[in-house]
């Protein structure tokens, strides 16, 4: 499968991306993480020629709220577990991070590098095991509730793999991250993923093996990046980051290096508007990619 | 903070420069009033200014630091008053004007100046020095879905009587969602002095705050309920929340339940959080009135505070956890700094995660207006770090 990585599209280049492909047939969109807004697609399907075929993910969500209300509050009720569990993962994150930043103030020394390593490592194990903390509790909820056994999410699965079926590509926009790998694991989407994906912003964060948040800017305070969970896993060792320019402090480079060293050695791919990287099915990003490097610049990965 | 009057001022000042001009008669004044913006502010040096006959004029203020009342100079051989004030980058001053004439005085705000902040105790003026703006978020925001306010009366036992509470409800509502709770002090005064709800319209609107559910509660005797009182903590606790919880979709755990108050409301949410430990999550106190002593019992605060000060002094004698998380502000202004910046200090003492932040500003709802945003969104963050576009 090929993934290509779009920078966030407020000056679109889909349209211009798509007209390269030379794609035949339907493609398939995803605007779920729109939210309500999910319908409004008319702007993104004339980006697609017309021949976009929206999933309808969100709504179809919502109809099962409505259809199949013991399954939703069952999700209600996990979705707030998840978040104790995603604040409680934070307080200790807050300390691990603030034990490295202190570490590293100090004076240089060997021992003091020892330590800066040994900090990292404790972050590291930390996000490692939330990831997978995060992946039992899933498995738990699958095994408490399937969805297949469910009448009313096996018919929209039905649904979305015949669209997904006819698709040359599928399209995946931005917005709320969480609410769209919520709705493309509920309708079990990766299965029926074809040759080609474009993703953008939440889109492409929705695709990778563990999706890590960010916001530096938030007006309570520049927060840790945390790790949220897992998307699709069609892209492995990819942190994408869109508007890395906006919602990160990019000079500030222990900071960013910190950042980097925490997620290696996947690479933290730096995606603005215009950006375009194409990921082949071994994960590998082309040369020219932009990356956080270790040191915490923004770096081009070079040629193989 | 310094105050200059008279020959020490800077010779750039606007108001030097009038002094300088010959002939200074009444129509060089009219002139100079028609183009100047009052208070002047240049740099740092505010130039306050009062036109008209006295015996004495001062500016007048609850500004710590400086001298209560400023004395105004006249400016020889016209009817023009001036006093310049060095106020530091950010500040917030408010003031008026004191006229002597004879064995007569008089305050009012300032004539020259169209700004005022309210409040209940009545209106002043105010000067924005170098640096200081009105928050945008602060404003009307046609872009943001205005939540809706509806009245509810809540019988209560423990304050025998029915207490009028104004509920706010987020924009885009939905029934199937849970939502946290945020109970005000104070809160028609919150609604109407610190904007409170357009300030919620817009930070939801942002993805800055959580959406929340929002209970306004006003005082009765502000004094005796909000000064450490069991009733007022009862019915806060087994009666408002529990009647709240039970007709409107709210999470209903204690990481989703948050007290706010300003000054005496301050005091009401710690006292409440303090008797009913492990059912609120967050406090949000800003300028608190926690005035306590270290020895003896000189507390300077008058007969109001001292349930209040026995409260803090058997607080700080044994600190003990009563939230999770607390944000605290508190303008540099105010008397209350000090001891706000002792009980920082003292919360955390106690295991509580603390935000403490201090503005250039006193002890006005302006300044708990312009806090919100920081503190809310640490209270109950919004999605935004879930959003990319």
């Amino acid at each position: 499968m090929k993934v290509i990585l779009l920078g966030p599209q407020r000056t679109p280049t889909l349209g211009m991306v798509v007209q390269s492909l030379d794609l035949a047939g339907p493609i398939a969109t995803v605007t779920a993480g729109w939210q309500e807004r999910e319908p409004a697609d008319d702007e993104l399907n004339e980006l697609l020629g017309g021949r976009g075929v929206n999933l309808g993910l969100y709504q179809r969500w919502l109809d099962v709220q409505t259809r199949d209300p013991a399954y939703a509050a069952a999700v209600r009720t996990q979705r707030e577990m998840l978040d104790e569990v995603q604040e409680l993962y934070l307080l200790r994150l807050d300390y691990a991070m603030r034990a490295a930043y202190a570490v590293r103030r100090r004076i240089a020394s060997d021992l003091r590098n020892d330590a800066v390593t040994e900090a990292m490592e404790a972050i590291r194990d930390l996000d490692a095991r939330h990831l997978a903390r995060l992946g039992d509790l899933h498995g738990e909820f699958y095994r408490a509730w399937p969805p297949h056994e469910r009448p009313v999410i096996d018919e929209h699965r039905s649904a979305v793999a015949s669209l997904l079926r006819d698709a040359a590509a599928v399209v995946v926009t931005g917005g709320h991250v969480g609410v769209l790998v919520r709705v493309l694991h509920m309708f079990n989407v990766a299965a029926s993923l074809g040759a080609l994906v474009i993703a953008w912003s939440a889109g492409a964060m929705a695709l990778t093996d563990r999706i890590v948040l960010f916001h530096d800017r938030a007006p309570q305070g520049p927060g840790h990046a945390e790790v949220y969970g897992s998307g699709l896993s069609v892209l492995r060792g990819v942190v994408p980051l869109p508007h890395a320019r906006h919602r990160l402090m990019l000079d500030n480079a222990a900071r960013m290096s910190l950042f980097a060293r925490r997620f290696a050695p996947a690479r933290c791919v730096v995606l603005e508007a215009g950006a375009r990287v194409d990921i082949e099915s071994d994960g590998s990003c082309p040369a020219g990619t932009p990356v956080l490097g270790a040191d915490g610049r923004v770096v081009s990965v070079a040629a193989a | 903070m310094t105050v200059i009057s008279g020959q020490d001022v800077d010779r750039k000042l606007a108001i030097n420069r009038l002094r300088e001009r010959r002939p200074l008669d009444a129509a060089a004044v009219d002139r100079f009033l028609a183009r100047s913006e009052i208070p002047i502010v240049e740099g740092e040096k505010c130039t306050f200014l009062f036109r008209g006959a006295a015996d004495a004029v001062h500016l007048v203020h609850r500004t710590v630091g400086l001298p209560e009342r400023l004395a105004m100079a006249l400016l020889d051989g016209s009817d023009l008053w001036y006093v310049v004030v060095e106020l530091p980058e950010g500040s917030r001053f408010e003031y008026q004007i004191e006229l002597r004439r004879g064995d007569d005085y008089d305050r009012f705000n300032d004539p020259l100046n169209t700004k005022v902040a309210h409040s209940p105790m009545g209106s002043s003026s105010v000067c924005y020095a170098r640096g200081y703006e009105v928050p945008e978020w602060s404003r009307h925001d046609p872009a943001a879905r205005p939540g809706i306010l509806i009245e509810l009366a809540a019988p209560s036992r423990a304050l025998r009587r029915d207490v009028p509470v104004t509920i706010y409800v987020p924009a885009r509502f939905r029934s199937t969602a849970r939502y946290p709770l945020l109970v005000v002090h104070d809160g028609p005064e919150y609604l109407q002095y610190a904007a409170a709800k357009t300030v919620l319209d817009n930070l939801i609107h942002r993805l800055d705050v959580a959406e929340t559910i929002v209970a306004f509660v006003p005082p009765g005797d502000r004094l005796v309920e909000y000064a450490n009182s069991a009733a007022h903590a009862r019915f806060l606790t087994t009666e408002l929340v529990p009647q709240l919880e039970s007709t409107l979709p709210l999470i209903g755990t204690p990481p989703a339940r948050a007290l706010m108050g300003a000054s005496f409301g301050a005091v009401a949410s710690l006292s409440t959080a303090y008797r009913h430990r492990d059912f609120y999550g967050s406090l949000l106190l800003q300028s608190g009135s926690f005035v306590f002593t270290d020895i003896g019992f000189d507390h300077g605060g008058g007969p109001a505070f001292e349930p209040v000060v026995r409260f803090i002094n058997r607080f700080r004698a044994a600190p003990r956890r009563v939230a999770d998380r607390i944000f605290m502000s508190c303008g540099i202004y105010e008397p209350l700094i000090v001891p706000n910046r002792s009980m920082a200090h003292t919360f955390e003492a106690a295991g509580m995660e603390v935000r403490y932040v201090e503005a250039r500003d006193g002890h006005s709802w302006e300044n708990w207006r312009d806090r919100l945003r920081e503190g809310l969104s640490w209270i109950y963050p919004g999605p935004q770090k879930f959003f990319y576009e």
